[in-house]
């Protein structure tokens, strides 16, 4: 039998383990974040966001056709995938109740766990294969695959969480359902779904392993869709793994632009769902 | 959860048959709606299936011409056309149960603490922080691997560790850094928020009554957590586990980038090593040979496959524990 004073000893030596898996987990977080200020504010200047990148040799050159790369191949993404994300995420909120609802939820949360890389020679199969060629647009559906089912499941959330009484208001005015539920249900579910959006697209915005094969790569400032093209993580991904001290200080200027965006896109959805609650 | 105020019962006092009267009075539009929802609704199974469809078709000359024994053999030689996986699945494998055995103590030490120990207004920081973390782009952390990890393992942590563990099989050999122990660093940073979050979230839904019963009979705070909380929420935090490691087994660019794409067997936690996705990364855009990519898509039919059926346990454990989505989704 344990004494009182061992117990209460391996009380407080169990909380104290946990405080530091607390700490030891934030540690690699700071330690990143730190180097990626350190050695990455010093590459970044003006020719990173205007140029593209230079032949071997020449030193110089940046980053503008990745950046402009991805935030293309995001957009595409989410012009696929939004409307298709929002639409099974009302689906499943006001019709999810059936069987059909139970499947595709479950078939949204398997492709949440598919590795991206599986994702993306999916769509090596449908757009690059068939087509010939490497191209933008196929990254941009890799990317949207990818979307979809994080659209979808917020989406679903958000819808489930709008009161009945606006429903029913809404019917005994005469609104039909389908009225009902995209002006009022989705009105009001509006600045969940945009958050939902937003983390989705911060997700896709780092995404590098569907694009390997699909959008590539480029080292000339492309925006054309059916051509391969550049992309934030895929250059750093490029210029980290290049033997050249050049091309190492380049991609962690990178490296620094796209937590930058990630984490931009993450805070606006925090301040979105913020401002809601305050409002309510 | 059934009954959708939209498609179910607005009234209970309406019985079913009025409610189908109800319904056939129903605007044209609501049909159409529900039309173009269950459609978009249908995209997605549709998709999942296509997916294996192009998977199997696109392996099937490697399947036929390596059967099973692509699982057992460790030749990788596109020029002469031979493919063995079993380096890839090792590779795999191994890397993410030393991400696990690193990441799965610390995970759950994090959501204790969040859940449990840490005071209120350290909370939502610190689960921030943690989620965060899920939010670094893999290629930054392979990034972060190449140019800190390794050079850190290697020329500061090696040295000084290597005399008292040269002895074990698993550290033998020479450490150059690119390796199967910086792979699973690694991923096991990457991996430790998913666990914590969903771990953090299956705790919080143990009923407080249980704790306050443990204190009660005279528990402290760790044997309540430890004898009532943890075994009350086992099953979701199984279900956690094996989300977790189902991230590790598909996670591609950080991986790549530091565990030295070696398309060998070996035991040796130093030596370098390689992964389905990690193969899947470095040889797609430059296959040699139809046959090539044949074997490239039979690796990555076995990663899909490994995965969904690591996800779909995990997803069962996980939503007997917190019904409906919650907890699975909130955190990813």
């Amino acid at each position: 039998m344990a004494t009182r004073l061992t117990r209460r000893v391996v009380g407080a030596a169990m909380t104290g383990a946990t405080y530091s898996a607390a700490l030891l987990a934030i540690l690699p977080l700071a330690a990143i974040l730190v180097m990626l200020v350190m050695k990455g504010a010093g590459a970044l200047d003006w020719d990173f966001f205007t140029r593209s990148s230079v032949p071997l040799g020449e030193t110089g050159g940046g980053f503008a056709h990745a950046i402009v790369g991805t935030l293309m191949m995001v957009g595409l993404a989410c012009l696929i995938g939004i409307p298709i994300g929002i639409g099974i995420g009302i689906f499943l909120a006001e019709f999810g109740g059936g069987a059909l609802g139970t499947l595709v939820r479950f078939v949204a949360d398997v492709f949440n766990g598919t590795p991206s890389i599986v994702l993306g020679i999916f769509a090596w199969t449908w757009l690059v294969k068939p087509m010939g060629r490497f191209s933008a647009l196929a990254g941009g559906f890799a990317l949207a695959v990818i979307l979809v089912p994080i659209v979808a499941r917020t989406t679903e959330e958000m819808v489930r969480l709008v009161p009945n009484s606006l429903r029913e208001a809404a019917l005994a005015l005469g609104y039909p359902r389908w009225r009902t539920s995209l002006q009022i249900v989705t009105r009001t579910a509006g600045t969940g779904i945009v958050t939902g959006c937003l983390v989705a697209m911060s997700r896709v915005a780092g995404e590098t392993a569907p694009l390997l094969f699909t959008a590539l790569g480029n080292q000339f400032f492309s925006t054309r869709l059916l051509e391969p093209m550049a992309a934030l993580p895929l250059q750093v991904y490029t210029y980290a793994i290049g033997p050249y001290d050049e091309w190492n200080r380049q991609a962690w200027a990178g490296a620094l632009v796209l937590i930058l965006l990630v984490l931009v896109l993450g805070l606006g959805a925090r301040l979105v769902t913020r401002g809601r609650q305050r409002q309510a | 959860m059934t009954a959708s105020p939209v498609t179910g019962a607005p009234a209970p006092r309406l019985t079913s048959e009025d409610r189908w009267k109800a319904l056939r009075t129903v605007s044209r539009g609501d049909v159409v709606y529900r039309a173009v929802l269950t459609g978009l609704a249908l995209l997605l199974p549709l998709l999942l299936l296509t997916l294996a469809v192009e998977l199997v078709t696109n392996a099937w000359p490697a399947i036929r011409r390596f059967g099973f024994g692509f699982f057992a053999t460790s030749v990788w030689d596109p020029v002469a056309g031979r493919f063995g996986a079993l380096p890839l699945i090792f590779g795999t494998l191994y890397s993410s149960l030393v991400a696990m055995v690193i990441a799965v103590p610390l995970a759950l030490g994090v959501a204790i603490f969040l859940a449990e120990f840490a005071p209120r207004w350290m909370r939502r920081p610190v689960a921030t922080l943690v989620e965060l973390l899920a939010a670094i782009p893999s290629v930054i952390y392979g990034l972060w691997g190449i140019f800190v990890l390794l050079p850190l393992l290697r020329d500061t942590l090696w040295p000084v560790v290597r005399p008292a563990l040269d002895w074990l099989p698993i550290f033998r050999g020479t450490f150059y850094g690119p390796s199967v122990l910086a792979g699973g660093i690694i991923l096991a940073v990457m991996v430790l928020p998913y666990v914590a979050a969903v771990s953090r979230e299956v705790l919080l839904a143990v009923p407080a009554a249980q704790r306050e019963a443990a204190l009660a009979l005279g528990a402290t705070r760790w044997e309540a957590v430890w004898t009532v909380v943890l075994p009350y929420g086992r099953t979701g935090i199984i279900g956690a586990v094996i989300l977790g490691l189902g991230r590790a087994l598909g996670e591609t660019m950080a991986v790549t980038m530091v565990i030295g794409n070696r398309h060998e067997v070996s035991a040796s936690l130093v030596e370098p090593g390689y992964t389905i996705a990690a193969a899947i990364a470095n040889e797609f855009a430059e296959a040699v040979s139809s046959l090539h990519l044949s074997a490239l898509f039979y690796a990555g039919l076995v990663l899909f496959v490994v995965t969904v059926a690591v996800n779909a346990v995990a997803r069962l454990l996980i939503w007997r524990v917190a019904r409906g989505s919650a907890a699975g989704s909130a955190a990813i």
